[in-house]
């Protein structure tokens, strides 16, 4: 184990803004990646539903 | 497309990959949970300080694992355009769509990292080295090939045009990973290569190879989720995505 103390873990060795800098940006981009393709299949199965539609109504 | 031209053509259809990616998505976005709490787990906790670096080397677990995804789903992305663009597969293309956000996401991150950890290493967050220049040339080549195919309204004709773009850039590939070999550069060395044993501790390069493969598992599981979503988008009218509505699936 590298770390006796939360606070020591957390500061990085003094190269904290690095550090996290890097996996925390990195967690973000996956967490917005991934909420982004939920929305896209929400709004292509809503087109699906909207192209049903049209086509009953033109029916 | 035709039918029965070659009988294994049939799973180039998009109704039969949409299920088949809708079972094996979940699997991969599993494993790439599981591998990256491993990975994180090796990363801060097994790994020990660097003697030189101190604790600013940790960023290597997510940098070479991001950069070793940007260049190896460029390649990815680039067969399966040539694929398109060989055999007309309606399939290929959206695959190849498919997998260029993910690859563009993780370029961006092998610069961001790159950044952070250059600073306190060399003092600077960006120089105009071969190996940092063609890596932000790999992440142009990926908003491009998307501009590109998005700026073309017919999507056909958008696929043909982009997999030419997405074929020609290849060529950047090895010029990024051969780099530090070809020119003068501030970056270090290849960390692990065929034929040398590995230049860092044994557990510094599992918890990178960990890293690696749940990034792998991780882009896998975002480009079968993606090319479903643009299976509903440009087959929206189709029979068989109608037939989805009918059966709640």
């Amino acid at each position: 184990m590298n770390w006796t103390a939360a606070g020591e873990f957390f500061s990085m060795g003094g190269y904290a803004f690095y550090v996290w800098g890097s996996f925390l940006v990195t967690a973000a981009c996956i967490v917005a990646e991934v909420l982004l393709l939920r929305a896209r299949r929400r709004q292509a199965l809503a087109r699906v539903r909207a192209e049903r539609i049209r086509h009953e109504a033109k029916a | 497309m035709d039918t029965g031209l070659i009988q294994w053509f049939r799973y180039a259809s998009p109704q039969s990959f949409y299920r088949l990616a809708g079972r094996m998505a979940p699997w991969f976005a599993w494993l790439a949970a599981l591998s990256a709490a491993a990975g994180l787990w090796i990363a801060f906790f097994v790994a020990p300080t660097d003697a030189q670096q101190g604790e600013s080397y940790r960023i290597i677990f997510v940098h070479v694992p991001a950069s070793w995804m940007s260049m190896f789903l460029y390649l990815v992305m680039a067969g399966w355009a040539g694929l398109g663009l060989a055999f007309n597969t309606r399939l290929s293309a959206m695959m190849a769509h498919a997998i260029a956000p993910t690859g563009a996401m993780f370029a961006f991150l092998s610069l961001w990292t790159g950044a952070l950890w250059g600073r306190p290493t060399w003092g600077a967050y960006w120089v105009w080295d071969a190996r940092l220049t063609s890596e932000l040339v790999l992440f142009f080549l990926y908003l491009g090939y998307m501009a590109l195919h998005a700026a073309i309204d017919d999507p056909r004709r958008g696929d043909r045009a982009a997999a030419v773009l997405a074929l020609v850039g290849a060529i950047n590939v090895p010029i990024i990973y051969f780099s530090v070999q070809w020119w003068n550069t501030l970056h270090q060395g290849a960390s692990v290569s065929l034929t040398r044993s590995p230049s860092m501790a044994a557990t510094m390069l599992a918890g990178m190879l960990v890293m690696a493969f749940a990034f792998w598992m991780y882009s896998i599981a975002a480009a079968l989720a993606r090319v479903r979503a643009i299976m509903l988008e440009r087959e929206a009218h189709m029979e068989w995505t109608q037939a989805l509505q009918e059966s709640g699936a």
